[in-house]
């Protein structure tokens, strides 16, 4: 099968298609660079290492959601929002739910296992 | 066509995904089913992978007297694995495009064996890593611990083979049939899959690796 | 020459044979176990044999090859689902009855070893959840759903007989323990560190471990096929809001599977590393933690609960409003709380454990929210009885079971909130009454349920009425049988008696073991009036066939086609335009209808790879049991092969042409003419033969 020639608008929005997943890139590139140079490089206390770790992730997962699954704040996209957000949902009831419980059992019964 | 110029990138979005979009009308019914429903996979499969981290962080303590992240992990070879896989992420991202817009069968393949290559490279230093690790004494049956990482770590791994293998098949069919719907269908949940281990790779280097080391 | 044994057999071996304790040991106890193990063994066999040669005998193989194993038919997928669920049914009952036998005279003894109650009561429990009840609701769900959406099929066909297949599978396993013991003794939640390695070296504990993960792959794929087929497959005007109940429940628990049952694959994954691969997440030592299984098996367990519980909800629902000839009371209420239940469902988890050693303030969280699952269930059984208040009620069959659910359940559920109170758990936890409150929980719901659904449904799916008057005698037995088996189990409970006892040695605790015997034997009584009811409507089914479809007068649009629907389910999709879409169309005189066109249909084709799956999948689980490392390898290649070899087909549809489709339903409308209609009070009677009078002439709607 040989290519499909494109019109001008279609030229047009491969273009800009193919800017946004450039953009995504970046954006995730840098996402990623900024916690692996914290780690490696400076002494910064703890908390606020860890902190940044964690801004950094869900930025990244929220740049990947957005430029590479196409997933919006769109009206029509909101099928797949929800059943995100009901999946996060219950992954912040079981997760936290499991750290909750296993912390506390850990503090009364098995300080050895406390990190 | 006049009345497509309403037609906008966002717009018209039928199933979670990059969508093929107007050109591609064939069987679109079956493929909006199959892609949301292979979505709908994913966040079971997120499910899994949200105990594990879970299961992971309760583990943290259980080292038993045996190497932890800071003797075990090395900064360099994940983000080595970091950098491979996003950029499998975006070269897949290419070849959806390529399929979208020319559906230039060269363009699209050259991009999928660049995504293959980078998907296997990964492994290649993942491997690598547990080699390393277990040369350090860094065994699954050492502790609790390192049982909780390597039933979370190479279950990624795991599901990274299968989309390996998932898109060799893909490209076998795509030998056979040529670019028909099925394949194209194939290539979009694949492309879900792909950009999915990704994030969950996210989780990986940030909680697993970063946190350990830091 | 051992070697070569032991890497084709791995470690299975001679002793795996259940009489062969027997041989070496004559102790009456050994002999008396030995005995009772190899009539259930040869049970097995001879039941394999029997099947095996009366199909040959009727020369049917190759029917049940085209027409049923690689048919892609969600209504033929759903009786199979049903068909495996009540042969698991009969084996589980007969070992209730055993284990009841054991305790009624377990006073300083009785006939059973500790060994073989183990063996019992795990599985007991596992058949019960994993292979009766979930087969079962997702057989009918699997039949009724789409019908009642007005779909022609699920959205993934084959992903449904794969399902099916890892069932089968899972099934299978489970009765093959039987030949090839021994099965788990750690009970149905397995917990570690009993079931682990150093503890339970043997393969019992491999089989439940099997059994029950192909039994969750299969329920999630179900799950993510029930979802996409309501979401995305409604008849045109099928909003969600005019979706039947059944449905409502229906999409309600297949969002439970998908988020529910990983935890369980999970938890069961782990352990098996633990036992295969040396991993230490659950073991005493080197770090492990056996609380972390826990929770995870109960953060499935509890969503299991719900899982089990919402069809039924649906079920009565339908029931309910079609036996009292009214329509369903708070249908928005009550579709807000199934949805309320389904979320809440995942927040409770931890009751299953109140006694593990956390802090109080944990445990009143989840003492909290589980008492809060009360609200939306009550505010269900206050809209069942608005339903029948001034209603015509008839007492069917599954009205009878439907009632005998509402109030049973009410009880079950007070019992539940007593629990929910974790003082008092710590007083009867692991103790009979906790036993008492499941099984209150889920035999009146979940098991009168099914059996309510089954009455209800089965004309439709089989084209005859189940006779009523073995109906009725099987439903009271049901309901007596119950009654005299587990209230006993409360008084128990409270008494001091822990659970899963294969003995005791309190003489007050012998009156009431023995009022229990009773009732399982009741319970028994009443599997048997089950079978005598299928047989005498199998041999009647001439006079009491309804194909017109409509022996009840329904409200929902399965009931507008005919009994047994058309392969294809409608000739054309039909436009929804209220809830209660086939009453609707009576009202306005609509029904029965011939469409202004017709046209060709395409249905998915057959696939073995159903069937493929279910024996490979058989194949992985017995070799990694009994670590035949070659045919675990062997069988997973071939299912690779299997599901890559099945993205190349393309052949995947098939197509009955218009002027078929026309023939057919013609057909069918030709004889609904001839069919006299009937009254209501007379659905019980030979006259019904699925065609009821016009609403207005019948009872108020």
């Amino acid at each position: 099968m040989s290519a499909r020639p494109l019109n001008e608008q279609q030229a047009r929005e491969c273009k800009t298609e193919q800017r946004s997943y450039l953009w995504g890139f970046l954006l995730a590139l840098v996402l990623t660079l900024i916690p692996f140079a914290l780690v490696a490089f400076t002494e910064i206390e703890r908390l606020t290492l860890w902190i940044t770790i964690g801004v950094c992730a869900l930025a990244q997962v929220v740049v990947h959601l957005r430029f590479f699954m196409h997933i919006t704040l769109a009206r029509n996209k909101r099928e797949d929002l929800l059943l995100i957000l009901f999946t996060v949902l219950i992954l912040v009831i079981l997760c936290g739910g499991t750290l909750w419980i296993l912390f506390d059992l850990y503090q009364r019964m098995l300080p050895g296992m406390m990190p | 066509m006049s009345s497509r110029n309403t037609h906008s990138l966002e717009g018209n979005s039928r199933h979670p995904g990059l969508n093929l979009g107007p050109a591609h009308a064939q069987e679109e019914d079956t493929r909006e089913e199959m892609v949301f429903g292979f979505w709908v996979f994913m966040m079971s499969d997120l499910i899994i992978f949200g105990l594990l981290f879970a299961t992971y962080v309760t583990m943290l303590g259980g080292t038993a007297g045996g190497p932890g992240p800071k003797e075990l992990f090395e900064m360099k070879s994940a983000f080595i694995e970091t950098m491979l896989l996003l950029t499998s992420s975006f070269t897949f991202g290419m070849a959806s495009l390529a399929l979208k817009y020319r559906e230039d069968k060269t363009r699209l393949v050259f991009w999928l064996v660049v995504t293959l290559l980078l998907g296997v490279a990964f492994l290649f230093f993942e491997l690598k890593d547990f080699h390393t690790m277990f040369d350090k004494g860094g065994v699954p049956s050492r502790s609790g611990y390192l049982s909780a990482f390597f039933s979370l770590v190479p279950l990624h791994g795991l599901h990274v083979t299968g989309a390996c293998i998932w898109l060799l098949a893909l490209l076998g069919q795509m030998t056979v049939h040529g670019l028909d719907a099925p394949v194209k269908t194939g290539i979009l949940r694949l492309a879900i899959l792909w950009h999915f281990l990704d994030i969950v790779w996210i989780g990986i280097f940030s909680l697993v690796y970063l946190g350990g080391l830091s | 020459m051992r070697d070569a044994m032991s890497s084709i057999f791995g470690r299975l071996g001679w002793d795996a044979l259940p009489f062969w304790s027997m041989l070496h040991d004559h102790s009456a106890m050994t002999i008396i176990n030995g005995i009772i193990a190899t009539g259930a063994a040869s049970m097995v066999v001879i039941g394999a044999l029997a099947a095996i040669v009366l199909v040959t005998w009727l020369g049917k193989w190759k029917y049940l090859w085209s027409e049923w194993f690689t048919s892609p038919d969600h209504k033929k997928i759903g009786i199979m689902f049903i068909v495996i669920a009540l042969v698991m049914l009969a084996r589980a009952i007969i070992e209730a009855v055993f284990m009841r036998a054991q305790q009624a005279v377990g006073l300083d003894g009785g006939f059973l070893t500790a060994e073989h109650f183990g063996q019992l009561f795990t599985t007991h429990g596992t058949i019960m959840v994993f292979f009766m009840a979930m087969p079962f609701l997702t057989g009918i769900i699997n039949y009724v759903m789409p019908l009642q959406i007005g779909a022609r099929d699920l959205s993934f066909p084959v992903l449904n007989q794969v399902s099916l297949g890892l069932t089968a599978a899972g099934a299978a396993l489970v009765m093959i323990s039987l030949v090839l013991a021994p099965f788990s003794i750690g009970g149905w939640t397995g917990y570690p560190p009993f079931t682990e390695l150093s503890y339970n070296p043997g393969a019992g504990v491999d089989y439940w471990i099997w059994a029950v993960t192909l039994s969750t792959l299969s329920s999630t794929l179900t799950g993510i096929n029930f979802a996409v087929t309501i979401f995305k497959k409604r008849a045109p005007g099928m909003k969600l809001f005019r979706m039947p109940l059944f449905t409502w429940t229906a999409l309600c628990t297949a969002i439970l599977m998908i988020f529910g049952m990983p935890p369980l694959t999970v938890a069961t994954g782990l352990l098996a590393l633990d036992r295969y691969l040396d991993f230490h997440m659950f073991t005493t030592d080197l770090g492990g933690n056996m609380m972390n299984y826990v929770n995870l098996f109960w953060a499935f367990g509890h969503p299991e609960v719900y899982i089990l519980i919402l069809p039924p909800f649906g079920i009565f629902s339908e029931v309910f409003a079609t036996f009292s000839g009214k329509r369903i009371y708070g249908y928005k209420l009550l579709v807000i709380a199934t949805m309320c239940i389904a979320v809440l469902s995942f927040t409770v988890w931890l009751h299953h454990f109140f006694t593990m050693g956390q802090s109080a303030h944990i445990n009143a969280a989840f003492g909290i929210a589980t008492m809060l699952i009360g609200i939306p269930t009550g505010v269900k059984v206050y809209d069942w009885m608005l339903t029948m208040y001034r209603g015509r009620i008839r007492l069917s069959v599954p009205m009878v079971y439907a009632i005998g659910f509402i109030m049973l359940f009410v009880l079950g559920g007070m019992t539940g909130i007593i629990l929910a109170t974790p003082s008092v758990d710590y007083q009867v936890h692991n103790s009979l009454f906790l036993v008492a409150h499941f099984h209150n929980m889920l035999i009146p719901g979940l098991l009168f349920g099914m059996l309510s659904a089954t009455n209800f449904w089965f004309p439709k799916a089989f084209g005859f009425r189940l006779e009523e008057r073995w109906g009725y005698r099987a439903a009271f037995c049901w309901i007596i049988g119950f009654m005299l088996a587990f209230f006993p189990l409360y008084v128990l409970g409270l008494m001091g008696m822990p659970r899963r006892s294969v003995a005791y040695f309190e003489p007050q605790y012998l009156p009431w073991m023995i009022t229990a015997g009773i009732g399982a034997l009741v319970i028994l009584c009443a599997l048997l009036c089950l079978l005598i009811q299928l047989w005498v409507s199998i041999r009647d089914r001439h006079a009491n066939n309804v194909f017109a479809g409509d022996p009840w007068d329904g409200r929902t649009l399965e009931w507008a086609v005919s009994a047994p629907p058309p392969e294809y389910n409608f000739p054309v999709l039909p436009e929804i335009y209220s809830i209660d879409a086939f009453m609707t169309e009576k009202d306005r005189g609509q029904g029965w209808q011939a469409p202004d066109r017709y046209e060709d249909i395409d249905m998915p084709a057959n696939s073995a790879l159903g069937v493929v799956v279910a024996v490979t999948g058989l194949a992985m689980a017995f070799g990694l049991v009994w670590y035949m490392w070659w045919l675990v390898i062997g069988a997973g290649l071939l299912t690779l092969v299997a599901v890559i070899a099945r993205g190349f087909v393309r052949q995947t549809t098939r197509t009955i042409s218009a002027s078929e489709v026309q023939r057919t339903h013609e057909h069918w409308l030709e004889q609904v003419r001839r069919t006299t209609p009937i009254k209501r009070s007379h659905e019980q009677s030979t006259a019904n033969h699925g065609l009821p009078v016009p609403p207005i002439e019948g009872a108020v709607q």
